[in-house]
């Protein structure tokens, strides 16, 4: 065993690195992390100049293929560059949904003419992407969802509502799962499509959440006009190219920001709690947490490096992370004692980290895969267990009983 | 970047599985376990002549020289199959000691009958109840003799050597050979609950023995986290058979009309035995390398592998019992080993609360 690089793995490290000491500032350790604000317009500006930088020196979309403005390079050099990123202060990205998952589903299985149109400008933060999946009735159980798409000759009309939107409000372009044909079981009748987000027809709404801020939208399609160029995959076949952006997604998720072993141990110090034998208790089990979720990684980055597939333990960073959030946060908190209820970033130490965490980390264990929904792909996928006994499964969706008709 | 185990000591532990199954591993502590055969001698000479025990001794004193790694894989393979073996005690403690900090006196006459299977040897540190403490250790060296009690001593009544920790004139505990066959020593075994690693109590009357080590309670500590490791691997090897064992009933057990792996009571359930598992396994691996390289990082990867291994096991062993339903609770299935072993090796080295101290002080040493 050995924590070095290989010799041309250490050489694109320094690459990053030249790149990064030129262009960012590096971390102090006194930054917090801190996810849960609200992006305002010029928080957006900034994202949009940072990517461009990165885009020109190859580094916006490393694991595409150079046709389409990507650097043809591998996983491990993008967890290369992650790991060296990690350690800069750099803007908040919002381009996940376009690099990470709008794009790489067209790849699968999108026309070449949408990556020639839409593939650089989403690389390089010219264009930035929603995805519109999750609905009101329609969350872990997104197979269940009822926007509407009937087709009129070269064009697809759309009515419905989607929730839990990032970014609609100021996004492009989004990729959206619809309900083509409700006659036919749930998971047959779904088409997938790009739509342009300015479209009439289409208004986002701000979800205020508890911590106050408003990260996600519910997004209202009233007989939105959509050409049938823009279909990704058959009619009929959403679900499967839905499935592709998912299993982008649960790795593009993997790991919750905020407060994490080493806040809470320093916490506990500057609070002089550390000597509490209860205090250490738990403390140790954060650390068996966050750092066995590293160690993990270190695993997987070893099988790619060596040209296999990661193991099924990567699986299960998000779940034990956003539990860990939340624990750490609520724990923090108990340490300030009767103080612990304030939140002003003057009055209470670490400029109110864990207050703030306290109340974003419940949306942790639900973004991205719930908690339930994780524990059931670990049981199913990885232990092999059976999926649950569906009552809906061969009904045509249209007689599925939905508790609320 | 390479955090993984060599193509040949995976091999190896395959292996070690084949044989560990074709011996019937688990048959042998069910025959043995009200018997008053202490353990599996025959298994005990085949697994010697393997290599296994002489895994971490250099060739010139008899051993295989395979390496901790190995001694790491063949670890994680008798904690998952249980054979009734002294091999902990004799390994992870006795051996990996004098390998470390014996005298080339020392090495050259009990590390080639060690590694050969002749001789079995124990760990004696605990005092009765309690956690590992220099204020706990009452048992006394003077000029040369050991006098003092210890207990529980895992197959203490059997082994031939020991290495026993004890105040000596320096007023601090330390690590002291003692041949236990040499005279001056009662041994009376002890009721367990967990009979499948058999206990005593080492009553010593001026016993010969010999100082072993730097001497002082860092040797003891340093032993403790050496052994830690491997015992890590025990018990993730014990936490993976029990969740086989469970995934394997909870398909071929139906209720309600459907196997019981379909309920989401079950499968979440195992799905958070799988986390705490795969946690306990990377920190196993990082302790192995810390054990190869001798690792400044050892103390806190140690502890780290002790905590998430012992809170592991314990999950799996309970959670597969209540898999089985009303049948797990018998006698006739091989659950109760397990969930006994759990404990009993949660708590060989000092509590997982010790352990989190520990931790948590071993973060403190290497941050200030």
């Amino acid at each position: 065993m050995d924590f070095d690089d290989l010799p041309e793995e250490a050489a694109f490290r320094a690459e990053v690195r030249d790149f990064l000491d030129a262009n960012a500032e590096r971390r102090t350790g006194a930054e917090r992390i801190d996810r849960s604000h609200t992006l305002d317009a010029a928080a957006i500006a900034r994202a949009k100049v940072w990517q461009a930088k990165k885009a020109d020196a190859g580094f916006a979309a490393i694991t595409w293929p150079v046709r389409y403005g990507g650097r043809g390079g591998s996983m491990v050099q993008q967890i290369i560059y992650s790991q060296e990123e990690e350690r800069y202060v750099t803007p908040r990205s919002v381009f996940n949904q376009g690099i990470g998952l709008a794009i790489p589903t067209m790849m699968a299985y999108g026309a070449e003419a949408m990556l020639e149109r839409y593939a650089r400008p989403a690389m390089r933060g010219e264009e930035v992407w929603c995805q519109l999946f999750s609905e009101p009735a329609a969350g872990s159980d997104l197979a269940g969802l009822r926007t509407q798409a009937v087709r009129h000759g070269d064009e697809w009309i759309v009515n419905g509502q989607k929730i839990w939107t990032s970014n609609a409000h100021f996004s492009d372009f989004g990729v959206l799962v619809t309900r083509s044909d409700p006659t036919v079981p749930k998971h047959a009748g779904l088409t997938y499509f790009i739509v342009d987000m300015k479209s009439p027809g289409i208004e986002a709404r701000p979800i205020k959440q508890i911590y106050g801020t408003s990260n996600f939208n519910e997004v209202f399609l009233t007989d939105v006009r959509i050409p049938d160029a823009n279909r990704i995959g058959e009619v009929g076949a959403g679900w499967k190219v839905a499935t592709t952006t998912l299993m982008n997604e649960r790795f593009t998720v993997a790991e919750t920001e905020g407060p994490d072993f080493d806040d809470i141990f320093a916490l506990a110090g500057e609070l002089d709690a550390r000597g509490d034998p209860a205090v250490r208790q738990r403390l140790a089990d954060w650390y068996v947490r966050s750092r066995g979720l590293k160690l993990i990684r270190l695993r997987s980055f070893t099988a790619l490096s060596q040209g296999r597939q990661p193991g099924p333990e990567s699986s299960i960073g998000k779940l034990v992370s956003a539990t860990r959030l939340q624990e750490v946060s609520a724990f923090g908190m108990e340490l300030m004692g009767m103080g612990g209820t304030m939140m002003d970033p003057a009055l209470v130490p670490m400029d109110a980290w864990f207050q703030g965490a306290f109340l974003y980390s419940p949306s942790k264990r639900i973004s991205g895969g719930t908690d339930e929904i994780l524990r059931n792909i670990i049981a199913e996928r990885v232990l092999g267990l059976p999926g649950d006994v569906r009552a809906d499964k061969n009904l045509p969706f249209n007689r599925i009983p939905t508790g609320r008709r | 970047m390479n955090f993984d185990f060599s193509a040949e000591v995976k091999m190896m532990g395959e292996e070690a599985r084949r044989f560990l199954s074709d011996r019937g591993a688990i048959r042998s502590l069910r025959r043995l376990y009200d018997s008053d055969e202490p353990f599996d001698r025959g298994l005990w000479q085949a697994i010697a002549e393997m290599g296994w025990l002489g895994a971490i001794v250099p060739e010139e004193h008899g051993g295989s020289a395979l390496g901790y790694e190995a001694l790491c894989i063949l670890a994680g393979e008798i904690g998952a199959a249980l054979p009734p073996l002294p091999f902990a005690a004799t390994s992870y403690f006795v051996i990996d000691t004098l390998v470390r900090s014996g005298s080339e006196a020392q090495k050259s006459e009990y590390l080639p009958r060690l590694a050969a299977g002749e001789l079995t040897g124990t760990f004696a540190l605990a005092e009765g109840l309690g956690n590992p403490s220099p204020k706990a250790i009452e048992a006394r060296v003077e000029r040369g003799r050991l006098t003092g009690v210890k207990q529980p001593v895992v197959y203490g009544a059997v082994a031939d050597l020991a290495v026993v920790v004890a105040v000596d004139e320096t007023d601090e505990p330390g690590l002291k050979l003692v041949d236990l066959t040499a005279g001056g020593v009662e041994r009376h075994p002890i009721e367990t609950f967990d009979r499948s690693r058999r206990e005593a109590t080492l009553r010593f009357n001026d016993a010969p023995c010999h100082p072993l080590g730097e001497g002082g309670w860092g040797d003891v500590l340093r032993a403790l986290d050496r052994a830690a490791i491997l015992l890590a691997f025990e018990q993730v090897g014990g936490a993976q058979a029990c969740l086989d064992m469970a995934r394997d009933y909870a398909l071929e057990r139906y209720a309600f009309g459907r196997p019981i792996g379909s309920f989401q009571a079950i499968k979440h359930k195992l799905a958070d035995v799988y986390v705490a598992l795969e946690l306990a396994r990377a920190h196993c691996y990082y302790g192995a390398w810390a054990l190869e390289t001798g690792s400044a990082e050892l103390p806190v990867a140690a502890a780290a592998a002790r905590v998430a291994a012992s809170e592991a096991y314990h999950q799996a062993s309970k959670e597969n019992i209540q898999t089985h339903g009303g049948m797990g609770i018998t006698w006739e299935l091989d659950c109760h080993f397990y969930y006994r072993r759990a404990k009993s090796l949660s708590l060989e080295l000092g509590s997982p609360g010790f352990w989190k101290d520990r931790l948590i002080g071993a973060i403190e040493a290497a941050r200030e």
